[in-house]
């Protein structure tokens, strides 16, 4: 029933992704119509655009809001952001078989917990592994007891606050305020190349798009409709029998890998990874792209994170001190004139001409619909406990 | 299920809600095959004693025997759902975003797990149940439909139906009939006297007509106890229901 048509449906846009992202983009680029700085900077949005995936499979699909996310993408740029230092050890202008920092701070004998990140496969499978340990321990203490809606938000925002002082600290031996960062090869390609920054984003590219496809397959199967329950009637979910707090636990767990992926994608891209990158600030703004390209679908999360990552890029060289403002004005006019966001606009102008036509015509003006459509409920409030 | 006797046993069950009493010190019954309907005034407890049951209220004292041995009271609602007990709520509680179809999907008789939910394949003998319970319920045409376009007493129907298709032992359903018009409490009727030929069902309702058209034993409730048990006739003629109750109209 369900389950074949959900891949034929996914099939169409999973394709057309692959095509723009693998094969469209990399051709402008050997064509010379792309600069190399635009395609690494490209690599840098569909890294967050994974992350942000991740945001709309939680928040859209399941309505737990999660104001922590920025702490999995922080864990997943470490992980591989420690393995690029170690790489980078010795050559630097100390020589020392340690990362710089660690000379300045006067520790002379690599952590133990560091030794493992050696190897490039470690650290991948590190990134993707811890972020899933830590969200399945958080789900475990708040979902287990019921913690939902607004305190689960708040409880997760205070995390990445939590988690920001502590990569902020020195004595963590994670570079402290300055983050990891002065990288200079991968595997022995050197980072500086534009032939490895072209090879991360292929890889970037083709991980986005494997994602977006386990994604739509997850939504797209029974696990879909459980998760839709979970959002508009956990109490229902539970008196069919569904251990609501597993199935929130894993999509928790699923988000937070796709975090862990996307920091992963992003470090050996961008060069640098700070605490500034993990805290508070970072985890809203996760929520202002999926919002704005629309929570309720993976392809609306990929363009929200592209599109507003790019406006960044562009409006941050010009005005710098206006971009909060206008990401908050973004996010202001999104909830209040666009709750289904950028995917969600044609369909908005498909009932407005109807509604327009019905009026016209001389019909009765009668209210669209009783029933409110998920978007228009506000998120963190759905675990109603009528029933 | 050929079962007789008892299949669920309430002893000394008593709810307290911020210091008001809902219930005091109830002993209930419900045998295997039977219809009981649940009576009584606004604030009698009735809606209580099912969330008893089905684990959404704890008691302060008292034990909800299940089956033989099974003791209730320290289970979680999903896995009381799962040892059989199925509950339709007084509001009708349905996915309004789903269609009819995938609202009985996820309530078919199915592992409940995560794995099982991520890689299980419902095969020919589910789908067919799922068709052959709107088929009884009559909403075959609406299967595509999303539930929240339903009518009330059709959204009442599906709760129903997610109930049936769950294949619970025990039905616990709260006024099932509420907002029908007469033909379709009529059919409900029927439905739920047929689900009673194999499994025990627990109703609670405030339509009299419908419980004398259906009930085999009819419990009253009256401010946390047990007035009266009995025959639907039996009950009408004590003098205390009729003073509580009936005779209020």
């Amino acid at each position: 029933m369900k389950h074949t048509s959900a891949w034929k449906e996914a099939l169409l846009p999973g394709a057309l992704l692959a095509a723009i992202l693998v094969i469209a983009l990399p051709l402008l680029n050997a064509t010379g119509y792309v600069s190399d700085y635009y395609l690494n900077l490209f690599g840098k949005y569909l890294s967050l655009a994974v992350l942000a995936m991740g945001m709309s499979l939680i928040w859209g699909f399941s309505g737990i809001l999660s104001l922590g996310q920025a702490i999995f993408f922080g864990i997943g740029a470490y992980c591989v952001g420690m393995y690029l230092m170690l790489e980078s050890s010795g050559k630097g202008v100390y020589g020392e078989a340690i990362p710089d920092f660690m000379v300045w701070n006067q520790v002379t004998e690599l952590p133990l917990y560091w030794k493992p990140f050696h190897s490039l496969p470690f650290a991948f499978i590190a990134a993707l592994l811890v972020p899933v340990v830590v969200a399945v321990i958080i789900g475990f203490l708040t979902f287990r007891r019921r913690v939902g809606g607004t305190y689960f938000a708040i409880l997760t925002q205070a995390m990445a606050f939590a988690a920001w002082l502590m990569f902020n600290r020195n004595e963590m031996n994670l570079g402290g305020t300055n983050g990891l960062t002065d990288f200079k090869t991968l595997l022995g390609y050197s980072l500086s190349e534009p032939s490895t920054q072209r090879g991360l984003y292929l890889c970037t590219a083709f991980l986005l798009v494997v994602s977006f496809f386990i994604c739509r397959w997850l939504v797209g199967s029974k696990m879909g409709l459980v998760l839709t329950a979970v959002r508009d009637q956990e109490q229902r979910l539970r008196f069919l029998g569904y251990p609501v707090a597993s199935y929130k636990i894993f999509i928790f767990a699923v988000a937070a890998a796709l975090g862990g992926l996307a920091g992963a994608l992003y470090v050996p891209q961008v060069g640098i990874i700070t605490p500034s990158q993990i805290g508070v600030l970072p985890s809203l703004e996760i929520v202002v792209w999926v919002a704005t390209g629309g929570r309720n679908s993976l392809i609306g999360a990929i363009i929200g994170a592209v599109g507003i990552n790019a406006a960044r890029s562009v409006l941050t060289a010009s005005f710098p001190e206006w971009w909060p403002v206008i990401l908050g004005g973004l996010f202001v006019a999104v909830v209040l004139f666009f709750p289904d966001g950028v995917v969600g606009i044609p369909g908005q102008c498909r009932r407005g001409v109807r509604r327009l036509r019905a009026r016209l015509a001389g019909a009765p003006t009668r209210r669209p619909e009783p029933m409110p459509r998920p978007s228009e409920q506000p998120a963190p409030t759905v675990s109603r406990s009528d029933g | 299920m050929e079962e007789r006797g008892t299949i669920m046993y309430v002893e000394d069950i008593t709810v307290t809600f911020d210091g008001f009493q809902a219930l005091k010190e109830v002993d209930f019954y419900v045998d295997h095959g039977e219809l009981r309907a649940l009576i009584g005034p606004n604030g009698a407890g009735k809606t209580t004693l099912l969330d008893v049951i089905c684990g959404r209220a704890r008691p302060d004292t008292g034990r909800v025997i299940f089956g033989q041995r099974t003791d209730l009271s320290k289970l979680e609602e999903h896995e009381i759902t799962m040892l059989g007990i199925g509950r339709k709520f007084q509001t009708p509680t349905v996915f309004r975003n789903l269609t009819l179809i995938d609202n009985l999907t996820l309530a078919l008789r199915y592992r409940r797990d995560v794995m099982a939910t991520l890689f299980g394949v419902l095969n020919r003998s589910h789908t067919d149940k799922i068709y052959s319970t709107l088929q009884t319920l009559g909403l075959e045409q609406k299967a595509q439909n999303q539930a929240g376009a339903l009518s009330h007493g059709e959204m009442q129907w599906l709760e129903i139906g997610m109930v049936m298709v769950q294949e619970p032992a025990l039905f616990l359903l709260d006024e099932p009939v509420a907002g029908m018009t007469r033909e379709e409490r009529e059919k409900t009727g029927e439905i739920l006297l047929d689900l009673a030929r194999e499994h025990a069902v627990l109703v609670v309702e405030h339509d009299m007509e419908f419980v004398r058209q259906t009930a085999h034993r009819v419990t009253v409730l009256h401010e946390g106890r047990i007035l009266c048990e009995g025959s639907v006739a039996h009950v009408q003629r004590d003098p205390r229901v009729v003073e509580v109750y009936l005779g209020r109209g």
